[in-house]
């Protein structure tokens, strides 16, 4: 039944456009309604009360909270989210070339550790209980445990400052090549799969064997499905959807939450800049960083869900 | 091995080795010297700069919020890009005098209360426009308007007026001020093309170096001006900065080679990266000083044998140690020290004194309630630590210290300055006067002891107007006196400037107005 399908869908993805609206009220009111005055914590030690009113009225404080809600939702919409107070900058500019360059670690960081937790995750079930699997179960539960940063001083000091096969400062800019870019952001790539790639093969392994003691496999054996026949028609859609699920909160991880890698291999992706503006109460920089951020959970989740739906008849039948 | 042999013996006869580094390397020159069989020449061997490579530069204290715009540096970074692509009308030497840069030369009128400054000619923006003294007094303007956000409006507020006639740039001052070229040397105070009222961020001035890439928090890239009027400076063809604000990151890239310099170095760390053999570090003695600030006027600081017991109460030497790891001086209860021109080196040290500090406490009539210092470590590296060991020598000697842990974010603004006893930091000013004008004047806003002494005022105004150097010293040691007896200021320590190089960067010279030869670095190294 495809129509009902595209209809589960379409709704699916408006609750993530209404999810969207109602993250961005938060970031709006939220801002707002931090201590103090914006255009006094602009200003600083310099300000007075001329000037705070030249920038209050200059930033349209003075305008109700709704009015000045909806011009900036209809800015962000179209891409405009006006210019950082600190520098005067674009900040559209400004942060589509850091989000591109976050963008750019994440999928290669995912392009490594996805497929490999998956592969290890596979190699844990079929070498249940066996030296295989506790290994695998050991060394990703070891590298998860240990904190980010330590694994990060510890390559650097070997690979980048030792052996010197790689930078141990992960600079990008135009000038490079796809070759060089991708020597430069070793390190973090290798630490960043370190940090996610327990998280998902732990899943893998514990779906898959949780779905293959289910007794509708026994079944599918017993009337004589092919082993491939069972595992593809009547395993995989029912582990498919956790798997996502967790694939995906590590894709967010990898764009959202990377900020201490970005810091100590000298990344200039998006954590660092909201950092460095959250520190200067540069409003509209949070605010626009604040919605990206959101709309990426949003959407890797809203992508997970909808997969999963697609994958597994049941869901699409709610009872 | 002879060519680190004789950059060594340079560094050494050119009097740019410190005691400690001295000791540590002679015996091995000793044993160096006898194998190459070489002798010691009797002079610094002038070495002839060499031109050309790409310098790359490490550093702390850059965040995407920043500009480079003169008027709004405030961080390391901006403040050494400003360096590398910017020239101000005097700059100070090493050695602590003022001389003239875009300006050719200038002369005090009326007793010190104008200033002539001739522009030099033949020097041209980055832009490809010719530098005039319009352009001189446009960017005094902009700085010193009521309106404008400048870093250095402070410095600019004693300007009555200011005019062009021909070459020369005219400033009126309110009051004679002996100091006015110094003050003119001020990082912020770069001259950019028609003051930089048309593009304020744009990185264009005068200096060896261009702007080609600005990416603010992330690096700034510069290359060799072809038309830089001074061939004795920019001697590579290109240089970078890298801003890694993470000490470790810092230090690892030094070591792997990806940058020359770094600046910030931990002092606990610094021994042991001085250790490989392609690092040197240089530390430079500046006018920085970590500090605890008591309202003067607010009880129970208000009494004079209270701050007195606190001040004696304070090991000075064992903060030098532990805290800076050796990489300081202690101070004296002053913001002045000998890296300023003028200081009064006859001041007695305030000695570390529990007998002293418990009888002035008792005499004090102090009702034994706990006394709470505010502190953050962003007031300072290591500012919980100093704090902890005060309170440790404090309650030695019976005075009931406390210590208030405060976030460190805001601590600048909702802390420093507002309460009333506060751990706090001073970086230095060019002269004397103004570092007492924007700290110790009873009407500057970052009075942050609350010191209000109407004697002290008006020797602070006598002495700006004073051109005789022996009178003004006499002066400031009286003033400092005042400061170190009556003041809310306790200065245990002066920190240094810990700077990394790779060893194949020759020309440093050590200078006290800041980190990385003041921001000159780039100008004036070359790759040996």
């Amino acid at each position: 039944m495809p129509t009902h399908l595209i209809l589960l869908v379409i709704q699916r993805f408006a609750l993530g456009v209404l999810l969207l609206l109602a993250s961005s009220v938060l970031i709006f009111a939220g801002t707002q309604i931090l201590p103090g005055d914006v255009a006094q914590a602009v200003l600083g030690q310099a300000a007075t009360p001329e000037a705070i009113a030249n920038l209050r009225e200059e930033m349209g404080l003075n305008e109700p909270a709704v009015s000045r809600y909806l011009s900036w939702l209809l800015g962000a919409l179209q891409g405009d989210f006006g210019t950082a107070l600190t520098n005067g900058a674009d900040i559209g500019s400004a942060i589509a070339k850091r989000l591109s360059n976050t963008l750019f670690l994440a999928f290669w960081a995912a392009l490594v550790s996805v497929p490999l937790a998956i592969l290890l995750g596979l190699i844990a079930v079929r070498f249940r209980n066996r030296w295989p699997d506790r290994l695998i179960s050991a060394v990703s539960l070891a590298t998860i445990s240990v904190p980010e940063f330590v694994i990060g001083y510890l390559f650097m000091f070997f690979v980048a400052v030792k052996l010197r096969w790689v930078p141990s400062v992960s600079m990008l800019n135009d000038s490079m090549s796809l070759g060089q870019k991708l020597q430069s952001i070793a390190l973090p790539v290798i630490v960043l799969t370190f940090v996610v790639l327990a998280h998902m093969m732990r899943m893998t392994r514990a779906t898959i064997l949780n779905v293959m003691e289910a007794p509708y496999i026994e079944t599918a054996e017993l009337k004589g499905l092919s082993r491939f026949a069972v595992i593809s028609r009547h395993a995989l859609p029912n582990a498919v959807a956790p798997i996502v699920n967790v694939v995906m909160l590590n894709l967010a991880y990898l764009v959202v939450g990377v900020v201490v890698v970005e810091v100590i291999f000298v990344y200039p992706g998006m954590g660092q800049y909201l950092v460095d503006h959250v520190a200067k109460r540069d409003i509209p920089v949070v605010q626009a960083a604040g919605l990206i951020f959101a709309s990426v959970y949003i959407l890797l989740n809203m992508t997970a869900d909808i997969i999963g739906i697609v994958a597994n008849p049941r869901l699409r039948h709610p009872k | 091995m002879s060519d680190k042999l004789q950059k060594f013996v340079g560094k050494f006869t050119g009097g740019k080795l410190t005691r400690r580094s001295v000791l540590g390397r002679a015996s091995a020159i000793a044993i160096l010297a006898a194998v190459a069989g070489f002798a010691l020449p009797d002079a610094g061997i002038a070495a002839e700069p060499k031109k050309g490579g790409d310098f790359v530069m490490g550093l702390k204290g850059g965040e995407s919020t920043n500009s480079l715009d003169p008027a709004l540096s405030t961080s390391h970074v901006t403040a050494k890009a400003l360096r590398t692509y910017g020239e101000t009308l005097t700059e100070v030497t090493p050695e602590g005098e003022v001389i003239a840069r875009l300006a050719e030369s200038f002369a005090p009128r009326e007793g010190g209360k104008t200033w002539d400054f001739t522009i030099r000619k033949g020097v041209k923006f980055h832009n490809g426009q010719e530098m005039t003294a319009e352009d001189v007094l446009k960017t005094m303007q902009r700085h010193s308007d009521e309106d404008t956000k400048s870093g250095a409006l402070g410095i600019m507020r004693g300007i009555e007026s200011m005019e062009v006639d021909g070459d020369t740039f005219t400033v009126h001052l309110t009051t004679p001020n002996a100091d006015l070229p110094f003050l003119l040397s001020d990082y912020h105070l770069v001259i950019q093309p028609n003051g930089g009222l048309d593009a304020p961020g744009a990185g264009i001035g005068t200096g060896p170096y261009k702007v080609t890439a600005d990416e603010p928090g992330i690096r700034y890239k510069f290359e060799k001006f072809a038309d830089y009027w001074d061939a004795t400076r920019g001697h590579y063809d290109s240089v970078e900065i890298i801003v890694i604000n993470d000490d470790t990151a810092r230090a690892n890239a030094l070591q792997s080679g990806i940058v020359h310099a770094i600046n910030l170095v931990s002092p606990k760390t610094a021994k042991l990266l001085g250790r490989s053999p392609e690092i040197d570090i240089e530390t430079t003695s500046g006018k920085g000083h970590y500090i605890f600030v008591m309202h003067v006027d607010t009880p129970p600081f208000d009494n004079k044998d209270l701050r007195l017991a606190l001040k004696h109460a304070v090991n000075r030497e064992e903060l030098v140690d532990k805290v800076l790891a050796g990489y300081g001086k202690v101070g004296n209860d002053s913001p002045i020290n000998e890296a300023y021109p003028l200081f009064d080196s006859t001041i007695a040290q305030r000695t570390f004194d529990l007998e002293k500090a418990k009888e002035l406490y008792e005499k004090s009539g102090h009702d034994g309630s706990p006394i709470v210092l505010h502190v953050s470590d962003a007031a300072f590296a290591g500012a919980l630590d100093a704090a902890q060991l005060f309170q440790q020598s404090a309650n030695a000697a019976g005075i009931p210290l406390q210590l208030k842990p405060e976030p460190a974010d805001g601590y600048w603004s909702e802390v420093w300055n507002k309460k009333p006893f506060a751990a706090s930091y001073w970086g230095g000013r060019p002269v004397q006067d103004q570092m007492w004008s924007v700290g110790y004047l009873s009407t500057a806003d970052w009075n942050d002891t609350r010191f209000k002494n109407a004697e002290f005022d008006a020797m602070l105004l006598e002495a700006r107007g004073e051109l005789d150097p022996e009178k003004r010293q006499e002066i400031y040691g009286k003033m400092a006196r005042l400061v170190h007896e009556e003041g809310g200021l306790i200065n245990p320590m002066f920190n240094q400037f810990i700077d990394g190089m790779a060893t194949n960067v020759d020309g440093w010279e050590t200078n006290p107005e800041g980190d990385l030869m003041n921001g000159f670095i780039a100008v004036k190294t070359w790759f040996d």
